[in-house]
């Protein structure tokens, strides 16, 4: 089942051409790895696809609702982790979730039940009446992932979500996803290429804005003779050319 | 329009998590009393009017209106949260409006502390109390047209700063638009048509002939059209700049 689909996006920025025209897919049951040196275009895709920029031209279908024409339906189909996970300072992780739920149109019991949910889901317990600013990188970026699995959405959509973590938070960030990838589809954008590996069924890479590689990550390993760095670089520098 | 209550709560809410709702409430009050009762020379003209008081209301929303909405967007803006909140199920129209009327329904808290200065004039003497709620909600549609520069300029910038001084800037104009020093600048060159549209456009002038106890119809549509017209602004800025 398709859950995403990009058709010819493209984001112009003044003179830049961020994003030239990226058009690709994404099937439940998938974990998309978006890698790409930095300023590729990877978090102008996602921004694109969340409905956060409109694209200049092309546009996207998030299960079953285009995002120009039926933009707060495509909304409600994504949790949505920006990068750095951003959250409101002055409120608590309870307080910050509650607000969250009460925008995706939970309330009552529902809303209670879904914030245990992802409370005991992204192991908060502990730091649920603290508040955010308080907050070490890791809890952070938990927090970020609990409110963007409120509402259960069939898509997720998670920028650099292990960025910034020590290797046991970014181990259980990985079986987070992990354990979610068969009933829903996501996009991860990293520049860590183990990851890929970690989680991604299967990866894009985007250079310049246009996308060189759609393929799983064993034939991408190939391409670089077994090793993902080796792939990546022969891909996004050209001989001669220094990253 | 589900959402649009969420964030109005969230908003109001955020003003009393932090000292700023204190700091102003605290020192508005005070400054009225100041004003009214020291510089309004309120016991030497022994007449009981609230005139001293409401005179200075725009000069006071001139400097503490801008410190309260200066966060509105520049502070989403600083901290990312943008992004997670127009990500969400809302429309843009609604995020503002929401956010505005929580700043509004803010310094209505605040005016309604000052009512004892109205009830100290009334235990002293006979004022006309329909003369002072006339003044009230003029008072109260002003703020909402500071309010409205205010929540634009923080959508211009991430710094809370630029925020304040660009809004103050442009308050002033609007406090000074029918005095002389505006006028002066303008019609050195400006046709009549734009003189006379800055000349109507002062809030001091609309400020004073509510003050006087009677509400036109003119005064209300000047400050609600002004209010609706800043908040389109600022909306076509974020549309515009969101990600920068």
């Amino acid at each position: 089942m398709t859950l995403i689909e990009a058709k010819k996006l493209r984001k112009v920025f003044g003179p830049i051409e961020a994003v030239k025209g990226v058009s690709f897919k994404v099937q439940k049951g998938e974990a998309l790895g978006f890698l790409g040196p930095n300023g590729a275009g990877k978090s102008t895709v996602m921004r694109m696809l969340t409905c956060f920029l409109t694209p200049t031209s092309g546009t996207a279908v998030v299960g079953d609702h285009d995002i120009l024409n039926d933009s707060m339906a495509a909304r409600r189909m994504i949790g949505y982790v920006p990068e750095n996970s951003p959250t409101y300072g002055g409120m608590t992780v309870m307080g910050f979730l509650r607000f969250i739920g009460e925008l995706r149109g939970l309330n009552g019991a529902e809303l209670n039940q879904a914030m245990e949910r992802v409370i005991d889901r992204c192991w908060l317990e502990d730091v649920a009446y603290q508040t955010t600013e308080t907050l070490s990188k890791g809890y952070l970026r938990r927090v970020g992932l609990a409110q963007s699995l409120l509402s259960d959405p069939p898509i997720l959509i998670l920028d650099e979500p292990t960025d910034g973590l020590d290797p046991n938070q970014k181990h259980e960030v990985r079986t987070l996803i992990n354990e979610m990838t068969a009933e829903k589809a996501i996009i991860i954008s990293t520049h860590i290429l183990e990851e890929v590996d970690a989680v991604c069924t299967r990866a894009i890479i985007i250079a310049k804005g246009q996308i060189i590689v759609d393929e799983t990550p064993e034939e991408l390993k190939k391409r670089g003779g077994g090793d993902l760095n080796q792939a990546f670089r022969k891909l996004t520098v050209k001989e001669g050319e220094h990253s | 329009m589900s959402s649009f209550y969420p964030i109005l709560k969230r908003e109001l809410k955020g003003y009393f998590a932090t000292p700023v709702a204190y700091v102003f409430i605290v020192i508005f009050l005070f400054i009225n009393a100041l004003f009214t009762f020291q510089l309004g020379r309120f016991f030497e003209m022994n007449q009981a009017t609230l005139t001293g008081f409401f005179m200075w209301h725009p000069w006071l929303y001139l400097f503490l209106i801008p410190a309260v909405s200066m966060r509105l967007w520049a502070e989403e803006r600083k901290s990312g949260t943008i992004e997670l909140l127009l990500t969400q199920p809302v429309t843009l129209a609604a995020a503002v409006l929401a956010k505005f009327l929580a700043a509004w329904a803010f310094i209505a808290i605040a005016l309604i502390l000052t009512l004892p200065i109205v009830f100290t004039v009334a235990w002293l003497g006979d004022p006309d109390l329909g003369v002072v709620f006339v003044s009230y909600v003029g008072s109260f549609l002003m703020a909402g047209a500071f309010l409205s520069i205010g929540i634009f300029t923080s959508a211009l910038s991430k710094d809370q700063a630029v925020s304040f001084i660009i809004s103050l800037v442009i308050s002033l104009i609007f406090v000074l638009a029918g005095f002389d020093v505006i006028i002066d600048f303008f019609s050195a060159w400006a046709p009549e048509w734009l003189l006379a549209a800055v000349s109507s456009m002062g809030f001091l002038t609309h400020h004073m002939s509510i003050m006087k106890g009677i509400v036109s119809f003119q005064d209300v549509l000047f400050y609600l059209s002004l209010t609706a017209g800043w908040l389109t602004a600022c909306g076509f800025v974020l549309e515009a700049k969101k990600a920068q």
